[in-house]
């Protein structure tokens, strides 16, 4: 289990003085004091974790952000900002003797404009609900993390979030123009606007993956793009991952940019085809799932290439769809993968590290004896196009003999990814999960570097002090 | 200005700047100078050179990934992508005509000023493709921060900070870049309109259909290539060649509705967006200044009328929301140009100019004060003694 700081005891002493002064600035049911409705807010998405705070403030405006914020600032009390929660890094874990601010009732589409293709929302409203807003017209919002339909755009932010796309359409920060944030001071700062590339310090892209330790923010400014004429999928199934890995490669190598290129393990399509009954070759090692743009015929031309590139990889089996249901009938597997592992196990952690491409066989073959070693099914669903590998290992959550393998079998996969060339995460961020292997991948001087660019946003280290990085004392 | 420190390694560097900080004299930090007239003039004793870290150390064409110390030119990068059909997206500016030097650029220079050509509207920024570098920050330390693969959000992102930071708070000494295969094909749809509004009413749709326009400008009549009464929008297709014939048709009929259309064939379009890119439509005359204005591509008639207005010529990239500008080289022009960027919403950047304008005038908008303070402790934090290109982006 990874350390919390100490709450001080001071701060738990003035709860009542705090919620009451807080309740001004928020007031009505945007203040949440009492332990029964605070108990929601003990977790997020990682939730062998838990800490009921010290209370819960739900603003409505960026203003309302600034002055809670400049009340903690003033009284010296720890903040945890929160989206929907939905971090698998213990990103909204709370503190004790902190208060969470929730993003969620700030929820509004402020401005949709099509010719310059951009949308100003604020922090609580949903990935899923900007495309939702602007697929009328034919446009949409790129990343598309899988939580999408509850996950919130200023979590994506702090998350650099990205998704199955990302190989073409990029992750959260290619998608930006610009952002409200307040800072830990409680001043509100906005940066970029409706225009690339803001002359000066890449502040929004410094403030993007942050993780909430450099400022809230309340309102962000995204590109929307127009929707491809139409997209469809190809499956692809080999004999071997190595095989499988060497038609990734030839795919890419031939100059063909797939907007998706999924990769499952044999674990991993057993689970999803008990569950989907997509249609998946039980007999496969490992699996590609292939999806191209374009018109009609353009999908056409692009889906015969990779046909054509995979039969030089002695195939299992080569499915082409002909029609959108059929697209969607081979994706359906893949979206639910975690669902399916979930159904062989009901606890399993999701872990998030990147490798170099090429590096994926071995990497699966030592978690293949890791896997052994430690007693642990596990399933792996990679985004073969950008690196991005995630292991599922399961666990029993009853049994905390388990769950401790089962997190030391996820730490030696990321320190794994990290010897191949690669990253502790891709996407899920640090968060308090994978603090303390922050070691593995940054010098001691190298990791004094960045506290010292968090000091100079958050001097007093009130914003989520307890992430990201290893806590100085505890060592 | 000679490059009086040249070291032949990161050590080397790390150690200049560990010397540089302890007896707190400041550096101007550079590649190759290529980009010495960009911003402000850097008050330093000496110059501390990158050029002298080269060569390509890791490119895997199939994991889209090259490597390089800092110095490398951006030449020799470019020929090792071309050479396995692949390119850095973005396509960087060749400066050398714009600033009058006969040197390319390094690629710690283009990455450290984050400069970005016509597919910025498609495929990003520079920024956006770097994956990991290498720096030695003002106190002399080795940091690096990123790595080599696509996706990575471990930490706090020093690449994004690093780049387009212009050498004050570290000196790169390796960059990582992901490259994207070279388009098969190019095509360009000429709409020769009836005022620049309209011009970018047709970047817009183009932009907004779903054919992946990779490139969206607007050359005005003074420039234009079809003589000085037709402003010219030019709407570019990349991809694999049957696609691009297909996609070109589509966009020429759907443009058809703004003014009259052609088609530029591959390697017209390559030569279109090439001389684009490098601002040559702009015909700026070595003795005046040439800025930038980013703003809403809506917003991008509006500067042009007003950039008019005030004696000044002006050429349109990223859809509209990029404005060229060429002008005489005065600070009253340069308060134009602040005003014009400023009441649009947008940002400015005096890109070119004689030293005395650049020492005078803020070259970048001011940030608000908020900002400055983090800005100030940022800049303290990863350059404690202040020694790296003082004065570089903002007086004091």
């Amino acid at each position: 289990m990874i350390a919390l700081p100490e709450p001080r005891p001071e701060i738990l002493a003035r709860r009542a003085e705090i919620i009451a002064a807080l309740g001004k600035i928020v007031p009505g049911e945007g203040m949440i004091g009492e332990e029964l409705r605070l108990k929601p807010y003990e977790t997020d998405g990682l939730t062998a974790y838990r800490q009921v705070p010290l209370a819960v403030v739900l603003p409505t405006s960026t203003e309302q952000v600034a002055a809670v914020m400049r009340y903690c600032h003033e009284n010296g009390i720890r903040v945890v900002p929160r989206g929907a929660g939905t971090s698998l890094s213990g990103g909204a874990l709370p503190l004790a003797d902190a208060v969470v601010i929730g993003l969620m009732r700030m929820n509004r589409i402020l401005e949709i404009d099509f010719e310059d293709r951009l949308a100003v929302v604020e922090a609580g409203v949903t990935n899923l609900g900007i495309t939702k807003a602007v697929e009328g017209e034919g446009f949409f919002y790129a990343p598309d993390p899988s939580s999408q339909l509850a996950c919130m755009i200023g979590g994506n932010v702090n998350m650099n979030s990205g998704g199955a796309h990302c190989l073409k359409y990029g992750v959260t920060a290619n998608n930006m123009l610009g952002l409200k944030f307040v800072t830990p001071q409680g001043e509100i700062v906005e940066l970029g606007g409706g225009h690339l590339d803001a002359a000066g310090y890449d502040w929004l892209g410094l403030l993007t993956g942050s993780e909430g330790q450099l400022g809230i923010v309340t309102e962000v400014t995204v590109r929307i793009l127009r929707a491809a004429e139409g997209a469809r999928a190809m499956l692809a199934a080999f004999k071997g991952t190595e095989i499988a890995g060497a038609a990734v490669d030839a795919i890419i190598g031939s100059g063909i940019i797939p907007v998706a290129l999924e990769f499952m393990d044999r674990p991993c399509i057993h689970a999803c085809e008990a569950f989907a009954h997509a249609g998946y070759p039980l007999d496969a090692e490992a699996m590609l799932i292939i999806e191209v743009e374009g018109s009609v015929a353009e999908q056409d031309a692009l889906l015969e290439r990779i046909k054509q590139i995979c039969q030089r990889f002695d195939p299992i089996s080569l499915k082409v769809a002909q029609t959108a249901e059929e697209s969607i009938a081979i994706w359906k597997g893949r979206k639910g993968a975690f669902g399916a592992v979930g159904r062989i196990s009901p606890d399993y952690l999701c872990m998030d590290g990147t490798i170099p491409t090429g590096e994926l066989p071995f990497v699966l073959k030592r978690i293949g004896e890791m896997s052994t070693q430690y007693g642990l099914q596990v399933a792996n669903v990679f985004h073969a196009g950008d690196g991005n590998l995630h292991p599922l290992i399961m666990f029993d959550a009853n049994d905390p003999e388990s769950f401790r393998k089962a997190e030391n079998f996820g730490a030696d996969i990321l320190k794994l990814c990290v010897e191949v060339g690669g990253c502790l995460t891709g996407e899920h961020g640090v968060g308090v999960e994978k603090r303390d292997l922050m070691t593995a991948q940054f010098a001691p001087h190298e990791l004094d570097q960045q506290r010292a660019i968090k000091s100079a946003f958050d001097p007093a280290w009130l914003l989520n002090p307890h992430k990201v990085f290893p806590l100085r004392d505890a060592a | 200005m000679s490059a009086d420190l040249a070291p032949a390694d990161e050590a080397g560097i790390a150690e200049a700047i560990a010397a540089a900080a302890a007896a707190r004299e400041p550096l101007a930090i550079e590649g190759r100078g290529t980009k010495r007239a960009l911003l402000r003039p850097v008050q330093a004793a000496r110059t501390l050179s990158a050029r002298n870290l080269t060569g390509i150390t890791l490119y895997r064409p199939t994991e889209l990934v090259i490597s390089a110390r800092a110095g490398t030119p951006l030449d020799e990068i470019e020929a090792a992508l071309a050479e396995k059909g692949q390119a850095l997206a973005p396509e960087p500016p060749d400066t050398r005509a714009l600033f009058g030097v006969a040197e390319g650029a390094t690629i710690g220079g283009v990455v450290a000023t984050n400069l970005s050509g016509p597919r910025r509207i498609s495929a990003g920024a520079i920024r956006d493709h770097l994956l990991g570098i290498r720096f030695v920050n003002g106190a002399g330390e080795v940091i690096h921060s990123g790595g080599r693969v696509l996706k990575n959000v471990t930490g706090l992102d020093l690449c994004k900070l690093l780049a387009g930071s212009h050498g004050t708070l570290g000196v790169l000494t390796e960059v990582t870049l992901k490259v994207l295969p070279a388009p098969e094909a190019s095509a360009s749809i000429g709409v020769r309109v009836a005022d620049v509004a309209t011009g970018v009413k047709a970047l817009s749709a183009g932009l907004g259909s779903p054919y992946g326009v990779s490139g969206a400008a607007l050359i005005p009549a003074f420039c234009g290539p079809d003589g000085p009464a037709n402003h010219v929008a030019f709407l570019r297709l990349e991809d694999f060649s049957d696609s691009v014939a297909y996609r070109s048709g589509r966009l020429a009929e759907d443009l058809a509705r703004f003014g009259d259309v052609r088609v530029l064939e591959d390697g017209e379009s390559r030569d279109l967006w090439g001389s684009i890119r490098d601002a040559g439509p702009l015909g700026a005359a070595p003795e005046e200044a040439i800025w930038r204005i980013s703003v809403r591509p809506s917003a991008g008639p509006g500067v042009v009328a007003a950039m008019a207005q005030a004696g000044a010529r002006c050429l349109l990239d990223w859809g509209g929301g990029l404005v060229w500008i060429a002008g005489a080289a005065t600070a009253s022009r340069h308060a134009a140009v602040m005003d014009v960027a400023t009441s649009a919403g947008g940002t400015f950047t005096l890109f070119r100019a004689p030293e005395p304008l650049r020492a005078a005038v803020a070259v970048l908008p001011e940030e608000p004060p908020a900002l400055a303070v983090i800005g100030a402790r940022v800049k303290a934090a990863l350059d404690p003694a202040g020694v790296l290109n003082p004065g570089r982006m903002r007086a004091g």
